[in-house]
């Protein structure tokens, strides 16, 4: 009987040590990614933002303007050209994939600044800066400025484009977010 | 049925071991000693409250022992995002003053390795610093020895609480020396590629509400003017 319980130990050891090294504690959820490969070989995705309903939160000096009611924005007058939104992320087929946040400074450079940092749990981040002046009153180009994991080795750049609901009221609507990344080249 | 009953208590008995064995494997101390903090390179500092009742705004999936802030803020309950925290804080700089508003997102990593004592959080930074710009900060974190010194002892003791003094450097790459990457998007830090490290100190962690008293820094090594590039002649 001892042989047999010095036997288990060596089982439960062993046992333990594999499901330890073979298996990750984390489990993380990934959507299939939704990739368009044009012909010149940039790699297309679409992301979109709905509102009011994807807004985590909305941080703005202007009294009364933060959202959901009881965030407490801090009345420093060094953060008053400051505005910066959480959104949840929705892929093109309408399921949240990420997180986001979105800072527009209007003192932080001579220009208003405007950056986007997509965070993707399964993938990685994107970190994009925006030019301060849109393509037309609804559309906004970007470059990539940062990514990371997945993300790292890319470049390209970003659009964002407002599409308010029609025959609703102002504020409802979908922020459409456009990414066209690709690789870098490889010495062959 | 008395072998089969002792080998059963032998495969606990074994699986015991290996758990005490990750546990009390010395060679998984936190380093306390930043690689930056030995550098002559002008750095810039920040720190802030990691308590989730300090926040601004703090949510997750809504089942964790820390509770979103406010409690009207919307959970992350959708499955691609329910391992993930959100953090918006204040930050203030070396002599206390606020000097930014940080966001951070947190992922739990599929990369996370009890076996190598690695708990591994995907983490970003997203960062206003007033006057100065904005920044983000990508990083690995590994928090097992938070986990090890703070939580389970917490968790372990009859009062559910923990009080002492644990500080460790939580960033654990993508850089060599373990240091997270930091990308200057605007202002001052506009086109800036920089190491950082990220500390965490906790003097206080309740099992039923999570974190009471735990600072965070964020460290960042600034290159200094015309040594940005490492072109050779």
């Amino acid at each position: 009987m001892f042989k047999t319980f010095i036997a288990g130990i060596m089982l439960g050891v062993v046992g333990a040590v594999a499901a330890l090294y073979l298996f990750s504690a984390v489990d993380q959820h990934r959507e299939a990614s939704i990739i368009t490969v044009e012909p010149n070989g940039v790699n297309t995705e679409r992301f979109h933002v709905s509102l009011p309903a994807d807004r985590i939160a909305l941080g703005a000096s202007a009294a009364g303007r933060s959202l959901p009611p009881g965030v407490d924005w801090p009345a420093n007058p060094a953060f008053a050209g400051l505005n910066v939104e959480l959104f949840k992320l929705r892929n093109a087929h309408n399921t949240v994939v990420g997180v986001a946040s979105r800072i527009v400074a209007t003192d932080a450079a001579p220009e208003r600044v405007i950056e986007w940092l997509l965070h993707l749990p399964a993938r990685g981040s994107v970190y994009v800066t925006m030019e301060p002046v849109s393509v037309d009153d609804d559309r906004r180009r970007g470059l990539l400025r940062q990514g990371t994991r997945e993300f790292a080795t890319l470049s390209g750049g970003m659009t964002e484009r407002w599409i308010a609901a029609p025959g609703s009221g102002k504020g409802y609507g979908r922020i459409e977010l456009k990414t066209r990344f690709s690789g870098a080249s490889e010495v062959l | 049925m008395k072998y089969v009953l002792s080998l059963i208590v032998g495969m606990l008995v074994g699986v015991g071991l290996v758990v005490a064995a990750v546990l009390a494997n010395p060679l998984a101390a936190p380093g306390t000693l930043s690689p930056l903090e030995v550098s002559s390179r002008p750095q810039l500092v920040l720190n802030y409250s990691l308590a989730p009742a300090d926040a601004i705004v703090y949510t997750n999936n809504g089942e964790m022992r820390s509770t979103p802030r406010p409690d009207t803020v919307q959970q992350l309950h959708e499955a691609g995002i329910s391992r993930t925290d959100v953090t918006v804080t204040t930050m203030s700089g070396g002599t206390g003053e606020t000097r930014a508003i940080g966001v951070k997102f947190a992922s739990l990593s599929q990369s996370t390795r009890l076996l190598r004592n690695e708990l591994m959080i995907d983490s970003v930074w997203h960062v206003y610093v007033s006057g100065g710009g904005t920044f983000i900060v990508g990083q690995r974190e590994n928090h097992f020895g938070y986990l090890r010194t703070v939580v389970l002892p917490a968790m372990w003791s009859a009062s559910k609480q923990w009080r002492g003094l644990w500080r460790g450097n939580v960033s654990s790459g993508p850089g060599l020396l373990g240091t997270g990457r930091f990308a200057g998007g605007s202002g001052e830090f506009a086109g800036l590629d920089a190491d950082v490290i990220e500390s965490h100190t906790v003097r206080a962690y309740s099992a039923e509400s999570g974190p009471v008293a735990r600072e965070g820094q964020l460290l960042v090594e600034l290159p200094v003017a015309g040594e940005a590039g490492d072109d050779l002649p």
